[in-house]
């Protein structure tokens, strides 16, 4: 199919779904189109980004984390914003398939036009964030979405690529899942803005606050700014605390706005895909380079060498390869 | 462009070749019918077949399910019905598909469909029909070839 990219971009811009999908489904995978095609239409995506308020959402499998987003997204299509949503789901190693359940929660907003979700898998080799995320948030931030929401798989090394890509980030939390020294565990505690105890209605979420605010005064934040992450109580299946997020939110943003850091997060965040892709591209050509290995990663099968000597052995032949191709 | 070498990653051409789309699916139950078992099954065999398979859950309208479609850049719907209404809300998924100009997009419905039924529903547009205990490698081969066939 020929495609032109002004006129996919310009038709994509006045809302038209097919184009907006298609735009998506080239930013995820640049395989689909022919190079000089692709470079036209995220040229144009990249040039007119920027304005977006990008919300990324994790927590353990099953805090409702898709519950709590449809929940936020009903209360800004109240004000009219266009939403855009990013889910990810993990990619089976084996097949390469991916089971996507993420929509289920938020089906009843399919039939508004302002509210456009996308599903994604993992697909990466390293377990990071994949080269299809990254693209999915500067399309719809290109494309004029007011407000972006990533929803992470909630587990390691993508959850804190988010905090490097979004403006705001979400740590959704449980009561009767672990005590205070589980909060205390570095990674995902030291990446929030916000700490949002979700299914308040349960008993137990009254002490589970309280450990936590208490937790949340003595943590460090290693974010860029100096903002206090904040704690809240909410139910997103009955909708309990949600406006008062929303208002946190919106303070959030604004403080972004006044410090300069919002214009810095996006530079930051692009920088980070590109650090992404460099990541993918690499770890692909080691892959590659590392089937010509075979006899010698037999010799530490065999344990005549240790597993640390044998890498950084192979990994310097590797680079020896490639300034030979040179 | 030191890392750039053909030798290792292959020409321009052929590294982007490996970020070609993979498959897609919605996975639907369509309306009033809360019998997933059998869609939750197919979808597992699809997701082992190497899909990305979104799932939608259980009694969505035409509207949701073709919404879904168009957003995900799906390449195939698949609908399970075990509630007998097939004939009145199937046409409607496909008159909607028409009505977006995307009747690129292959449907197969999946259940307990009759064959006089199956016969009326594939002269409809409808691409395939799978009917109670076909074996589930029946139905990823024929999805595998319904994509064949549209992405050319």
């Amino acid at each position: 199919m020929r495609i032109d990219a002004e006129e996919l971009f310009e038709r994509a811009l006045k809302g038209d779904i097919r184009s907006i999908s298609r735009i998506l489904t080239i930013a995820e995978f640049p395989g689909e189109i022919d190079p000089e095609i692709y470079r036209g239409i995220v040229k144009r995506v990249i040039k007119n980004g920027g304005r977006a308020h990008v919300i990324g959402v994790t927590g353990s499998p099953g805090v409702g984390k898709s519950t709590l987003i449809s929940k936020l997204i009903s209360m800004y299509r109240s004000r009219g914003e266009r939403i855009g949503v990013i889910t990810i789901d993990p990619t089976s190693p084996f097949s390469r398939g991916s089971f996507m359940g993420n929509r289920i929660r938020m089906q009843h907003h399919s039939q508004d036009p302002n509210v456009f979700i996308r599903s994604t898998a993992t697909r990466g080799v390293s377990g990071g964030l994949s080269i299809s995320t990254v693209m999915l948030v500067e399309v719809f931030d290109g494309l004029g979405f007011d407000r972006i929401f990533i929803e992470s798989v909630g587990v390691g090394q993508i959850d804190v690529d988010i905090h490097n890509i979004a403006h705001t980030l979400i740590n959704v939390l449980i009561p009767g899942a672990g005590d205070d020294i589980q909060l205390l565990k570095a990674g995902l505690m030291e990446i929030g803005d916000f700490y949002v105890l979700n299914k308040a209605d349960k008993p137990e979420s009254e002490q589970m606050f309280k450990t936590l605010r208490e937790i949340l005064e003595i943590l460090q934040n290693q974010g860029l700014s100096d903002w206090k992450p904040k704690a809240y109580k909410v139910s997103a299946v009955l909708g309990t605390g949600i406006e008062d997020l929303v208002k946190g939110l919106d303070e959030h943003r604004e403080y972004l706005m006044k410090t300069g850091s919002f214009g810095n997060i996006v530079s930051r965040r692009r920088k980070y895909s590109a650090k992404i892709i460099l990541r993918h591209l690499l770890e692909k050509t080691l892959e590659n380079y590392i089937d010509r290995e075979k006899e010698y990663l037999d010799r530490i099968a065999l344990g005549e060498i240790d597993p640390f000597t044998g890498s950084v052995e192979i990994f310097r032949r590797f680079v020896r390869e490639i300034h030979r191709i040179r | 462009m030191i890392l750039y070498s053909e030798e290792l990653i292959g020409s321009e051409e052929s590294s982007l070749r490996e970020y070609r789309k993979i498959p897609k699916i919605i996975v639907a139950k369509l309306g009033l019918d809360g019998h997933d078992r059998g869609a939750k099954v197919v979808a597992r065999a699809l997701r082992d077949a190497g899909f990305e398979v979104v799932y939608t859950g259980i009694r969505q309208t035409p509207e949701m399910i073709v919404n879904t479609a168009l957003q995900e850049d799906a390449d195939v719907i698949g609908i399970s019905m075990l509630s007998g209404s097939h004939m009145t809300l199937v046409p409607m998924v496909l008159k909607l598909l028409k009505d977006n100009g995307a009747e690129d997009i292959k449907v197969v419905v999946g259940g307990t469909i009759p064959p006089d039924d199956a016969e009326k529903l594939k002269e409809m547009g409808v691409a395939e029909v799978f009917p109670p205990d076909t074996p589930l490698s029946y139905i990823v081969k024929r999805i595998k070839e319904l994509v064949e066939e549209r992405r050319k």
